[in-house]
């Protein structure tokens, strides 16, 4: 068993403020993301729960005992790290096995933690080699066996992925995911990539500038994003925002309706639209075609709007394609716009309903609003 | 045309080759000279122009510097001080280096740059203030008033710092987060991490304690029986009728250090081009 809450907790380096009022549940066996772009904190918020930082100011607690001050040792967690953090001068099975050395147990004991930890990441084999030998996959793996050999009550990972190349992260991905099913581990995974937040994680927690945007199932973040960060930040592209007003049930965009609406008149919105719920049409919000790119699958068809503001349109490739220089028109499907306050970036109408499939989803999204 | 760039090539090697043999010679050359006049008589060393070789060495002179002259005491004496120096030296700088590197304590940049400022003052310099300070605790002339200004060294720090601060931040974090402690992290980890610059501190203050000439021989003045080895050679005999036996002496001394700058000279060299290439 083990459940983590964070409570309104900050992270202050002198005057900067690197993590502001973050509240948080992670539950057991729970896979939770905290996804955010470089410098948004959440590698100071996973580094305050493994004890490697102090906490300015709110609690953390873990099994219901608060930790603020308790050392790392004592925690009862493992970490992951982007660099992997093996030591160079141990074999394999050695580094496996040095969680184990603090812990009494019998040389027989550690020797059976570390042979079931190696079956399971799949590095028998390679248990007398050295770290230098291994490629980045497997030096990812033996991080990993590492952190499970102890079976710690929570794990924490820091972007392990982010060093390896595409092709292997893929696979890593899987691999991480079938393992914490397996072991119905607790995981707080830190990453600044979307799609690894949206393949892998029960729950993401996306953050920005030290404060938690939202936190929810990868597809309600990703179908009702909280504000315009979020909605440009998940998915691939990030979602599409322009200036638009609502009147007499059409919404207007670069002055041309694009979509009927039955929402009252407004001006001085922002609405949202992916990339996939754009269409090209006769008429509609006209754009100039800055570059239109083939990915075999489909066509994405980047351009911008007379404002300056950046659309990107995914289209079938077997449909005419408009090249560089050409002014398209596009229409929305009503039901996909997405209604942000164009001051404050919030959305508007449909919120995700109270009781959300998370009771402290809503919960610390109420107190990251009010903070 | 692929022909002239290998003649060229293969003329650059011959050069190469031509100019550093002069360079060995250049330095071989005394060394040899001390081996030789160790085993000629005392006529041969004196002769004009110089012997260069002899079919009928005299192995006897490394006899009498040993027996006779009270080289196997001084060896003794200079291998004590100079094992003493070298530990304690490698104790006191993994660990100062280990705090600078890792922990994080009150005054530590000013306590650093203390530190570093002896790496500028040279020994002689405060000759005098040590010797009053041994005499008044009652050390003169003996083997801890002999080892106990160089039981820490700035450089040794100093180099051991760097290898130690070559170690990624987070292997210190996960052997934290498995519960390590400072010492068990330094002895698991960051010691045998940082063997190829203990390693040459080692060498180094051994170069230096072996090499001690003004220490020990004021510090021995009054006492014959811990005098080293440096200091003794120039106590046998004396006279020119036994130069040879000295020689035989100094060649004795040089040689544990021929031997470790042999079986050391790749992490010497290493130690000290660390960094520079990747």
């Amino acid at each position: 068993m083990s459940q983590v809450q964070l409570s309104s907790v900050s992270k202050r380096f002198n005057d900067t403020t690197a993590v502001d009022a973050l509240s948080l549940r992670i539950e057991d066996g729970e896979f939770l993301i905290l996804l955010g772009p470089s410098g948004c904190g959440k590698t100071t918020a996973l580094r305050m729960v493994a004890g490697l930082e102090s906490v300015s100011d709110g609690e953390i607690s873990i099994d219901g005992e608060v930790v603020n001050d308790v050392p790392p040792r004592y925690r009862d967690i493992a970490m992951v790290f982007q660099s992997y953090a093996l030591y160079p001068h141990l074999s394999v099975r050695k580094n496996v096995e040095f969680p184990l050395r603090q812990q009494k147990l019998s040389k027989a004991e550690r020797d059976e933690k570390v042979n079931v930890a190696l079956e399971l990441l799949v590095l028998s084999e390679l248990a007398d080699r050295k770290p230098g030998q291994l490629s980045g996959g497997q030096r990812q793996r033996v991080a990993l066996a590492r952190a499970l050999v102890r079976q710690p009550r929570l794990f924490l990972m820091d972007e392990p992925l982010s060093n390896l190349d595409a092709k292997l992260r893929l696979q890593m991905r899987a691999d991480i995911v079938a393992l914490q099913q397996r072991l119905k581990a607790t995981i707080l995974y830190v990453t600044h990539d979307q799609v690894e937040a949206m393949t892998m994680g029960h729950r993401i927690a996306v953050m920005n500038e030290g404060k938690l945007q939202q936190i929810g199932k990868p597809a309600d973040l990703y179908n009702k994003p909280a504000n315009t960060f979020v909605a440009r930040f998940l998915g691939s592209p990030g979602m599409n925002i322009v200036a638009a007003s609502l009147s007499g049930g059409s919404v207007l965009a670069g002055g041309a309706p694009i979509a009927t609406t039955e929402h009252p008149d407004a001006t001085a919105i922002n609405i949202g639209i992916r990339a996939e719920d754009l269409v090209l049409s006769p008429d509609g919000l006209p754009c100039t075609v800055v570059l239109v790119e083939d990915l075999g699958s489909e066509v994405q068809i980047i351009s911008d709007t007379q404002q300056g503001e950046r659309v990107t349109v995914k289209c079938s490739p077997d449909s005419q394609r408009p090249v560089t220089g050409d002014t398209i028109y596009l229409r929305a499907k009503a039901e996909k716009i997405h209604y942000f306050d164009a001051i404050t970036g919030e959305r508007l109408y449909d919120l995700l309903p109270q009781d959300s499939a998370v009771a402290e989803t809503v919960a610390t999204n109420e107190t990251s609003e009010s903070a | 045309m692929a022909s002239k760039h290998v003649r060229r090539a293969r003329v650059n090697k011959v050069v190469r080759y031509a100019v550093l043999t002069v360079f060995a010679i250049i330095i071989v050359f005394p060394l040899y000279i001390v081996f030789l006049d160790a085993v000629l008589s005392n006529s041969q060393i004196a002769t004009t122009p110089p012997t260069l070789f002899t079919f009928h060495p005299h192995w006897n002179n490394f006899a009498v510097a040993w027996r006779v002259g009270g080289v196997s005491h001084y060896l003794f004496n200079s291998i004590l001080q100079t094992s003493i120096i070298v530990m304690a030296q490698l104790v006191t700088s993994i660990l100062a280096a280990f705090a600078f590197a890792f922990l994080d304590f009150p005054f530590k940049r000013t306590l650093f740059v203390i530190m570093i400022s002896t790496l500028m003052i040279p020994f002689e310099v405060t000759l005098v203030t040590n010797v009053q300070t041994v005499s008044s605790l009652h050390l003169f002339g003996s083997t801890v008033g002999l080892v106990i200004p160089f039981l820490a060294t700035g450089t040794g720090i100093f180099l051991l710092r760097q290898a130690f601060m070559q170690i990624p931040k987070e292997m210190r974090e996960a052997a934290v987060i498995d519960g390590y402690s400072n010492m068990q992290f330094l002895r698991r980890v960051a010691v045998p991490l940082a063997r190829p610059g203990i390693a040459a501190l080692a060498v180094f203050s051994f170069l230096g304690a072996w090499n001690q000439y003004l220490w020990p021989l004021i510090l021995t003045d009054n006492n014959v029986s811990i005098r080293t080895l440096q200091i003794g050679i120039k106590s046998i005999g004396g006279g020119v009728d036994s130069a040879n036996v000295q020689i035989a002496a100094s060649a004795i001394a040089v040689f544990p250090l021929l031997v470790i700058l042999i079986f050391f000279q790749k992490h010497l060299v290493r130690s000290l081009t660390a960094g520079a290439v990747k």
